[in-house]
């Protein structure tokens, strides 16, 4: 294993993935008259890299993106998030795991609204029991790195949606997990607004040094990844070409 | 700390329905302490009117409980005063014993000759002055306020009091002027011959007994005959002059009711022989020491090779028992029913809670909370609500109890014939407090254990995905 300048882990895509799945098929519903929402997936997603999950509506985004979370499971196949596979961890064991090495970005922000901005991005290192000083000094210094130091104190309804993604963000890089993972952060946003995060995740994934995968319907984004992976019909296909990897 | 922090800002989230749901808690509470109190009162005051009447234990010859009825004279205590010098003695029990007093029962046949009439009585034989100090015990502070009764007296032996309605049967309510009794109907005054024939036998009983004094007899009080077997089985009469009418709480023993001078009753049941008692009336200072003055008589009852036996008030007074029983059923049927009113009011409002936050608890499981977590939280807010809904409960409890106790309402309670203060017993009552606000407590958190449960097993995505 490589290591970079800062001391992180090397991150070319032919060293440890992030995320590996082999195989990878979900289906809802009784398997006889079932919908196969992803169909044998296999794919490699390098570490520390800003990766993009890209697919129209109902193309199987958001699955993939649960699969990779942790917090669903698939029909048949392996998920493997940073070497582990998933599958062989029991329901706490996951919970852990997820509080340890995944962070999330929601689509409507998912705020929890009877914390403030600070409560919220501190949040996460409660779970993983990080003491109270440290715990302040990260959650403080995540709230600048995204901006909002001067509204820390604010509660979520008192905030702008783009405030809102901010503190979603600064609440998934403030325990350094090893992935987060972004679904559609953008979708309820203005497109100016949009940008701005997107901008925004773009730096902290620099800053950080976080493998970051992010599903969005818009190709027009696909100019901000580093990796990109396009999807339709619960199968992945060539980004230039369409066709079927 | 930030789970207990997490809960009340969820409890203050949705405050309508948290200030409904902690109100339903709240009168729940309100209710099974106001009747609680009502009750703790309440057998208090019943408590207190037996044992000012009875005291708390009562010393038989053994048998007289079972059997005396049929013969009191043949369970006589005799030398009872060496008896009550032993116990009166005795340096444990001096110390609690408020009154003790010796008393005798018996029975016969009461007779008013100016109108012909004549009815059985339950009789009793007392010591007046022991009988007022008794009275005036009141360990609760839930008896009528002392109001001295001179009807009977150490000094006069003679006079004494009957029953309301034995006053009335015998035709002196007029001469006693005894409130709301109606008078004997005309018809029924006037003699037959059977009567009359009983009245001359009567009257030449009457002759052989001693005459009251003649100061008494100047007091103009109207007089009826008492008719009874000695201990020897001979008839024998006395004359008790009636100083007034006692009502009785209970109708037959009202129809029936005589209480005169010990002296007098002993004449009656014993004539010239040994002056016996039925029994020793103990009447304690304090109500929970009875076990042990109980105890202790009967240890020194066998020392001293006494037959004699104790029974406590509750024994000698069945219906006390049973009402304090009664109550006690109705007062967990409350309880039981405030405690189901409750558990559907928080069931129904945690269940609110987690629909509308199941993608809020989708989120909090996709950080890393575990299963157990998202049930501890929404149980700790059923807590919460109910814990917060008991205290002000309670408080409201104690508002309404101040008001009540000053506001000078009476009532007449079970084994009551005149009205008493209507109070709530319930600043010194912490147990009572206590059990109410953990059980209903304890009641709000079983109530929120089924939704969060419910909460706890909602699959990640499902919940992210709910609407």
């Amino acid at each position: 294993m490589t290591v970079d300048a800062q001391g992180h882990p090397g991150s070319s895509v032919g060293e440890a993935a992030a995320v590996r799945l082999r195989n990878v098929v979900k289906t809802y519903g009784p398997a006889a008259v079932g919908v196969a929402a992803l169909k044998g997936i296999d794919l490699e997603i390098p570490r520390r890299r800003f990766s993009m999950i890209v697919g129209p509506s109902g193309s199987g985004k958001t699955t993939l993106l649960n699969l990779i979370g942790c917090i669903d499971v698939p029909s048949s196949g392996t998920v493997e998030v940073c070497n582990q596979d998933v599958a062989k961890l029991s329901d706490n064991s996951v919970s852990d795991f997820r509080a340890r090495n995944i962070g999330f970005i929601f689509q409507s922000f998912n705020l929890m609204p009877v914390l403030s901005a600070y409560e919220n991005v501190e949040y996460p290192l409660l779970l993983v029991g990080t003491p109270a000083r440290e715990r302040r000094e990260r959650t403080l210094a995540m709230l600048e790195a995204v901006g909002l130091l001067e509204q820390q104190r604010r509660w979520p309804n008192e905030l702008s949606g783009g405030q809102k993604q901010r503190v979603a963000i600064a609440r998934a890089l403030v325990k350094q997990p090893e992935v987060v993972l972004a679904d559609e952060p953008t979708a309820n946003l203005d497109s100016r607004t949009g940008a701005s995060i997107i901008d925004l995740m773009r730096r902290m994934q620099t800053d950080f040094h976080t493998t970051f995968i992010f599903s969005t319907h818009d190709p027009e984004l696909m100019s901000h990844a580093e990796e990109t992976f396009v999807i339709r019909d619960g199968e992945l296909v060539q980004p230039e070409t369409g066709r079927l990897q | 700390m930030r789970l207990f922090k997490i809960a009340l800002r969820n409890i203050f989230r949705n405050k309508r329905r948290s200030a409904m749901t902690g109100s339903a808690v709240a009168v729940a509470t309100v209710a099974v302490l106001i009747f609680g109190a009502f009750i703790s009162y309440m057998f208090a005051a019943f408590q207190t009117n037996v044992v000012q009447r009875a005291g708390h234990l009562t010393v038989f010859r053994t048998g007289y409980f079972l059997f005396g009825a049929g013969n009191p004279a043949a369970y006589g205590i005799g030398d009872y005063r060496s008896v009550m010098k032993l116990i009166g003695d005795d340096p444990v029990l001096k110390q609690k014993i408020w009154v003790m007093t010796p008393s005798l029962a018996l029975y016969g046949i009461a007779g008013n000759f100016s109108n012909d009439t004549s009815k059985t009585f339950v009789g009793i034989g007392v010591v007046p002055s022991d009988r007022e100090r008794m009275r005036q015990w009141n360990e609760f502070g839930a008896g009528r306020p002392f109001v001295p009764d001179s009807k009977l007296s150490d000094d006069d032996s003679t006079r004494g009091t009957i029953g309301v309605g034995l006053a009335r049967i015998l035709g002196f309510c007029g001469p006693l002027k005894v409130p709301n009794c109606p008078v004997l109907p005309a018809e029924v005054k006037s003699p037959t011959k059977q009567v009359a024939a009983l009245n001359d036998q009567f009257t030449d009983l009457v002759a052989q007994d001693v005459p009251p004094p003649e100061a008494s007899r100047a007091g103009g009080m109207p007089t009826v005959d008492l008719l009874a077997a000695t201990a020897g089985g001979a008839p024998n009469v006395v004359s008790l002059r009636l100083s007034g009418a006692d009502p009785q709480s209970v109708k037959e023993f009202d129809d029936n009711y005589v209480g005169m001078h010990l002296g007098l009753a002993q004449q009656l049941l014993y004539g010239r022989g040994e002056h016996k008692i039925t029994s020793i009336v103990l009447q304690l200072n304090h109500s929970d020491e009875m076990s042990v003055v109980r105890a202790r008589l009967a240890s020194l009852f066998k020392e001293h090779n006494l037959d004699l036996e104790v029974r406590d008030f509750a024994e000698l007074n069945p219906f006390y028992t049973q009402t304090r029983s009664f109550f006690g059923a109705v007062f967990l049927f409350i309880a039981l029913i405030m405690g189901v009113i409750v558990l559907f009011t928080v069931v129904n409002t945690m269940s609110m809670t987690v629909m509308e936050r199941t993608t809020e608890i989708g989120m909090t499981r996709a950080l890393g909370v575990r299963r157990r977590s998202i049930r501890r939280q929404f149980i700790t807010e059923g807590w919460m609500l109910g814990a917060i809904g008991a205290t002000a409960g309670i408080a409201v409890a104690y508002v309404v109890a101040t008001l009540v106790n000053n506001a000078g309402l009476s009532w007449t309670p079970p084994a009551n014939v005149t009205p008493i203060p209507l109070k709530l017993f319930l600043f010194n009552r912490l147990t009572l407090v206590a059990a109410t606000w953990i059980g209903l407590v304890l009641m709000a958190t079983l109530a929120a254990f089924i939704p969060a449960n419910r909460a706890a097993k909602l699959p990640v995505v499902d919940a992210l995905r709910h609407v």
